[in-house]
């Protein structure tokens, strides 16, 4: 397992078929994840900071949509459908997809150097200056170079190294930090992120900033050609110069 | 090429055989040591099972989080009782005096409590937080005697594996496996915040399961049976709540 330069990776696959299968895992029971969140969402769509918050108490903030439930008296009704029971059961199955799924992924990838080789940065870019120089070139609207088919840009890297291993193990943590019974366990879970409510908050802004990094990935592979790539992502074999041209 | 799959396939069939054997194994011992739930069929039955073994396994001899005084809730919430029956507003004009918690099934003793009878328990206290599965939360203090002591006082049969509770409200009841019965923060909860327990919070005598969700804290209790198995109540799935599509362990 020598560096293999980004032309020899070509040559084989583009992407590997522990990547690919976590991939695709991940994509079902994020969806899954955030069609069920937003139904328990909805049963109490306001948010708290601290330990506790009802529908006593002054919201943080309160989301202006009708709820699933009567006595939440959002001001705009009660015209949601209330899907709690099978939204519950299915987010805490989805969250074992994501969870079990993830530990295959980080374990594989520390193992095989995914992580070092195809998501650390390279030598040259980690300084905020090539960051902008990559960030202003994505922005002047340049379609992706071809040598990108077959590696990452550094703001790509940087981007997936937070999604990995921030953005998921805090959505989880936030999450765990809901459960009475976890907690019993951690305490630390919840009173760390100054408590209960204060988790549940986090878990909705860290959902927004996940949704807000799926859009941009879907958005970017619409734009570098979104066959191409989701093809790469389900065969693991990349497009050929010759294809591109 | 064919020696790289030949090492692909074998490395493959020895990583299907070793996960088929360790879910077989997994099952046996999930099934050997009570961690498989009573809703454990249909499609989000192995979520399910593996949220209430993982769960069960962490938190064994583990106490809910309790909160110092000042953190007690000046405006707890209490999701809207349906209208008392007469027989409830009779009992209510007595002060409850003629309130009985029977407790039958598998027990040496069959016996019906009246509240001054669990009252002369040992009544303890705890301030812990209510937090419902529609995301809101209150602390609390609640007062009442542990339900580890009333099995104790009628005697529990080495089978039993489950206490089923009972509201007086029509298809309210729900279930606690053994080690959830015998938490020490488990409690039948007869006052609240230093007074007698409000009708809109479950009085005269609530369920306080502070280890799970709100929707396993039972108002108005009156009823409740040791058992081995839940096969027999309602739809055999451990409460209402799995026969109205909610999870029967709700510790998450």
């Amino acid at each position: 397992m020598a560096t293999t330069s980004p032309r020899a990776i070509s040559a084989t696959l583009r992407h590997a078929a522990v990547v690919r299968v976590t991939h695709w895992l991940t994509v079902l029971a994020f969806l899954a994840l955030l069609i069920t969140g937003a139904e328990i969402l909805i049963s109490h769509p306001r948010f708290y900071w601290g330990e506790s918050g009802n529908a006593n108490m002054r919201p943080l903030f309160s989301l202006p949509l009708p709820t699933s439930r009567p006595w939440v008296n959002n001001g705009f009704g009660t015209a949601m459908p209330d899907g709690n029971g099978w939204g519950r059961y299915l987010h805490f199955e989805a969250a074992w997809v994501v969870a079990l799924t993830g530990l295959v992924y980080v374990l594989w990838g520390v193992w095989r150097g995914h992580f070092k080789n195809h998501l650390t940065p390279q030598r040259g870019e980690r300084s905020a200056g090539a960051l902008w120089r990559v960030i202003t070139k994505s922005l002047r609207g340049g379609r992706a170079a071809n040598d990108e088919a077959h590696s990452y840009n550094a703001l790509q890297r940087a981007t997936y190294l937070v999604v990995i291993f921030v953005l998921f193990p805090m959505v989880i943590w936030t999450g765990l930090a809901m459960s009475p019974s976890f907690t019993s366990a951690v305490p630390a879970a919840a009173s760390l992120l100054g408590g209960r409510q204060s988790a549940r908050t986090l878990h909705f802004v860290i959902t927004l900033l996940l949704v807000g990094f799926f859009g941009v990935h879907v958005a970017m592979i619409a734009l570098a050609g979104f066959w191409k790539r989701t093809r790469a992502m389900i065969t693991g074999r990349a497009s050929t110069a010759k294809e591109d041209a | 090429m064919s020696g790289l799959s030949r090492r692909k396939l074998i490395t493959g069939g020895l990583a299907a055989t070793a996960g088929i054997t360790g879910l077989a194994v997994a099952d046996r011992l999930a099934k050997a040591y009570g961690l498989v739930p009573p809703d454990a069929g249909g499609i989000f039955g192995p979520g399910e099972t593996l949220t209430y073994a993982a769960q069960s396994l962490l938190t064994a001899h583990r106490p809910a989080r309790e909160f110092p005084r000042s953190m007690i809730s000046k405006d707890p919430f209490a999701v809207p009782i349906a209208p008392p029956t007469e027989a409830f507003k009779k009992s209510q004009a007595l002060g409850f005096s003629d309130w009985r918690l029977t407790v039958d099934g598998m027990v040496e003793r069959p016996t019906a409590f009246s509240l001054a009878d669990l009252q002369s328990l040992p009544v303890r206290n705890q301030i812990t937080e209510v937090a419902c599965e529609e995301g809101w939360s209150y602390v609390a203090e609640w007062i009442g005697t542990p339900l580890s002591g009333v099995l104790r006082e009628v005697g529990v049969l080495p089978q039993a594996r489950y206490v089923a509770y009972f509201s007086v409200e029509p298809d309210e009841w729900d279930s606690l496996d053994m080690r959830e019965a015998l938490h020490p923060q488990t409690y039948l909860t007869m006052g609240m915040n230093d007074g007698e327990l409000p009708v809109a919070f479950g009085g005269p005598l609530r369920m306080r399961v502070p280890m799970q969700l709100g929707y396993k804290n039972l108002k108005f209790l009156h009823h409740i049976t040791v058992t081995d198995s839940m096969k027999r109540f309602g739809k055999g799935l451990g409460s209402a709540s799995p026969e109205g599509g909610y999870a029967w362990f709700a510790g998450i």
